[in-house]
């Protein structure tokens, strides 16, 4: 789970990690007043006006502008707020800027890269840091791997001081700033494990003028199944970052992500969802969707699933494909016919049932007269309904 | 022969009285699976009645108890993800050989610390979490899988998907072949067994004839698993990936592209496996076809 800059900022300052004082803004004026604030409390003209979305590239992609005095701070919020930001971690829809940060500016000294995430291979949080920062850090990973220094932290006993060290020295950061740096990647570990992220990055963490470490961005990404331990997490959620039938989808309990295609899929698991997309585009068809209606889901989940199926005017055929295992069959056929007789279906449905109660789950479908196609393995299906869909469409 | 599990193995169901843990070592006892007992702290004392009138379990308050009183030799958690890690210890504390955890949703940084605690020990392997478990046809079936789709066999299955090992396991079945054994180790960035290590089981499996490898896009768990099978595994392999035509995801800075370097598309773990002499499927409804070729 994303949050803004100014959210991580907020959990920043709560593990005492140095940050700009800065304060968030949702129109021009509550922007002008911020700004004016931040002259007024730091007696320096400078600020800066930062586009809230939840993906980096920002500054290269125009959404971060350095000002001089109020005036210029209300023009800064005018041109970023409604403006669709483009890079190359938005996709190329790109995200509309509704939110803003205002915040003091800082002499830059030096500029670094610092991160920590879950390194699958090593089974451990990693730490990393390059005194490549405000470049492009991951060209910098690609060509020059050994700029980039990692250490690993063993749970048992946290991140040690010499691995700290071992960072600062790798930066090259003059003995003042090392105590700064220490004090702050403390902190950055810390809140890593308490607060359940999966990346905690700080692109650019600054030396300032008089040799402190200061937090200049922040990126958080929670770990969603440590949802149940930060009941705060809900207020952080920016539900204008997602799709609206992503947060319905995630609130039934279903992973779903709409894609470009015209067939919507129903799958039970991650894997085999994605396995029935590619299926699906092997015999020339195109997926609407990825949409995993997980182990559990009940009879009403399945009927919320095809409601947001058919919610788009794209899709031009259905394909639920299951392989019951937690999942049984005849729940899933229950829940198939309740939304075909609830929604009414003007598109062509393709079921393939397997596993788990399967006799049962066929036998319902049977029964209920629906126009419904069924198909014994997952290619049968998606020949099926790739040619269905075509004659639909 | 077979891995991991076998007639022999005596099953504890850690999480037994719950809804999932009920139904499912319910059915697990069906297939003739030794449930010899139930550990839930609080209800010590209990008797679990299989919902199918088929059999009972005692019930004990901890894994260690039901061990020494059942003889038990592994474990099956359903135990919810905020009581996982705890469990999953829990299993390891009371050394049994084996711990198979089904649980979706446990956090990551708990499976650091239970992933820290599983290297510092011997006695017990850990399979999953967030997998559909450990099954040898016609003898143990220590998970959530469909048992009647499975048949004894020459053919070991290893996979990070659930559902896709259904479909492995079909497709073999319907060939006329069957299982060794088949495994889900989970698709969770940190689990408590890898690719490799059950390929080396395989390998010291003569009734295992040939393996089917199922990955995913994300992480390098399959890269590394075909760098291993080059240089250690002498039976044949077919592979399949999900994910080839997953759009790439939106994501937001870039520490995770950093830690990958270019691993983790489905594009470069094919290419790996067919370096290492693996048979990639091109569908995943050829995952059987392609083993029965290089079987043949």
């Amino acid at each position: 789970m994303n949050i803004h800059e100014y959210q991580a900022k907020e959990v920043f300052r709560r593990y005492g990690i140095p940050t700009p004082q800065g304060i968030p803004a949702f129109s021009v004026a509550e922007a002008v007043e911020a700004a004016k604030r931040l002259i007024h409390d730091t007696d320096s003209q400078v600020v800066v006006v930062k586009a809230q979305i939840h993906a980096g590239g920002r500054g290269k992609a125009g959404g971060v502008k350095v000002v001089k005095g109020a005036d210029a701070a209300k023009a800064a919020a005018e041109e970023l707020l409604g403006k669709v930001l483009v890079t190359p971690q938005t996709g190329p829809e790109g995200k509309k800027v509704q939110r803003l940060y205002v915040e003091q500016g800082l002499a830059i000294a030096g500029e670094y890269y610092l991160a920590a995430a879950v390194d699958r291979e090593s089974k451990r949080v990693v730490i990393m840091a390059s005194s490549e920062g405000g470049v492009d850090i991951e060209e910098v990973a690609e060509k020059h791997p050994e700029k980039i220094h990692k250490v690993f932290v063993d749970p048992a006993v946290g991140l040690m001081p010499y691995q700290i060290r071992q960072l600062a020295y790798g930066l090259g950061l003059s003995k003042k700033a090392q105590r700064s740096f220490h004090k702050l990647l403390s902190s950055l570990a810390h809140l890593f494990v308490e607060e359940d992220c999966s990346i905690a990055e700080v692109n650019p963490m600054i030396v300032t003028a008089d040799e402190e470490c200061v937090a200049l961005d922040a990126k958080i990404n929670f770990d969603g199944n440590g949802s149940f331990r930060h009941p705060s997490w809900e207020d952080l959620r920016d539900l204008s970052e997602e799709a609206a039938t992503e947060t319905e989808a995630r609130e039934a309990g279903l992973s779903y992500i709409q894609l470009d295609g015209n067939i919507g899929c129903l799958v039970n698991g991650a894997g085999l969802a994605m396995s029935t997309m590619d299926t699906i585009q092997h015999y020339g068809g195109q997926p609407a969707n990825f949409l995993d209606v997980g182990g559990g889901a009940s009879q009403e989940a399945v009927t919320k699933a095809f409601r947001i199926i058919l919610r788009s005017d794209s899709v031009k055929g259905i394909f639920v494909n299951i392989f019951g295992g937690i999942m049984k069959c005849d729940i899933i056929a229950n829940g198939v016919v309740a939304a075909t007789r609830e929604l009414g279906l003007k598109v062509p449905l393709v079921v393939r049932l397997e596993g788990t109660n399967v006799e049962q789950g066929k036998a319902i479908l049977a029964a209920s007269g629906l126009d419904i196609t069924p198909a014994d393995t997952m290619a049968e299906g998606a020949q099926k309904i790739v040619e269905l869909a075509g004659r639909a469409a | 022969m077979s891995i991991l599990v076998d007639k022999n193995t005596k099953v504890i169901v850690q999480g037994l009285t719950g809804a999932a843990g009920t139904f499912h070592a319910g059915q697990c006892q069906d297939y003739g699976t030794q449930i010899v007992a139930g550990a839930v702290p609080g209800k010590g004392g209990e008797t679990w009645t299989n919902p199918s009138g088929k059999g009972t379990a005692p019930v004990f308050d901890t894994v260690r108890e039901a061990r020494e009183k059942t003889g038990a030799t592994a474990s099956l958690v359903f135990v919810p993800p905020p009581f996982a890690a705890d469990a999953i210890l829990e299993a390891i504390d009371a050394e049994l050989e084996l711990c198979v955890v089904i649980t979706e949703g446990i956090p990551v940084m708990d499976m650091v610390k239970v992933r820290r605690v599983i290297e510092g020990q011997s006695a017990t392997r850990v399979i999953g979490p967030n997998c559909p478990g450990v099954i040898t046809p016609d003898q143990c079936k220590m998970g959530i899988m469909p048992g009647h789709i499975h048949r004894p066999g020459g053919v070991g299955i290893v996979s990070k998907s659930g559902t896709l090992t259904y479909e492995a396991v079909g497709q073999v079945t319907a060939l006329g072949m069957g299982q060794t054994t088949a495994v889900g180790i989970g698709g969770d960035p940190i689990n408590g067994t890898g690719f490799i290590e059950i390929l080396e089981m395989f390998e010291a499996d003569p009734a295992t004839k040939g393996v089917i490898l199922i990955g995913e896009i994300g992480g390098a768990a399959e890269e590394q698993a075909a760098a291993w099978i080059a240089e250690n595994f002498s039976k044949p392999v077919a592979a399949f990936i999900a994910g080839v035509t997953a759009p790439p995801g939106k994501r937001m800075g870039h520490a995770g592209a950093i830690i990958s370097g270019g691993k983790g598309t489905a594009a470069a773990k094919i290419d790996a496996l067919h370096a290492a002499g693996a048979k990639v499927a091109p569908t995943p409804s050829d995952m059987g076809k392609t083993i029965q070729a290089l079987l043949s």
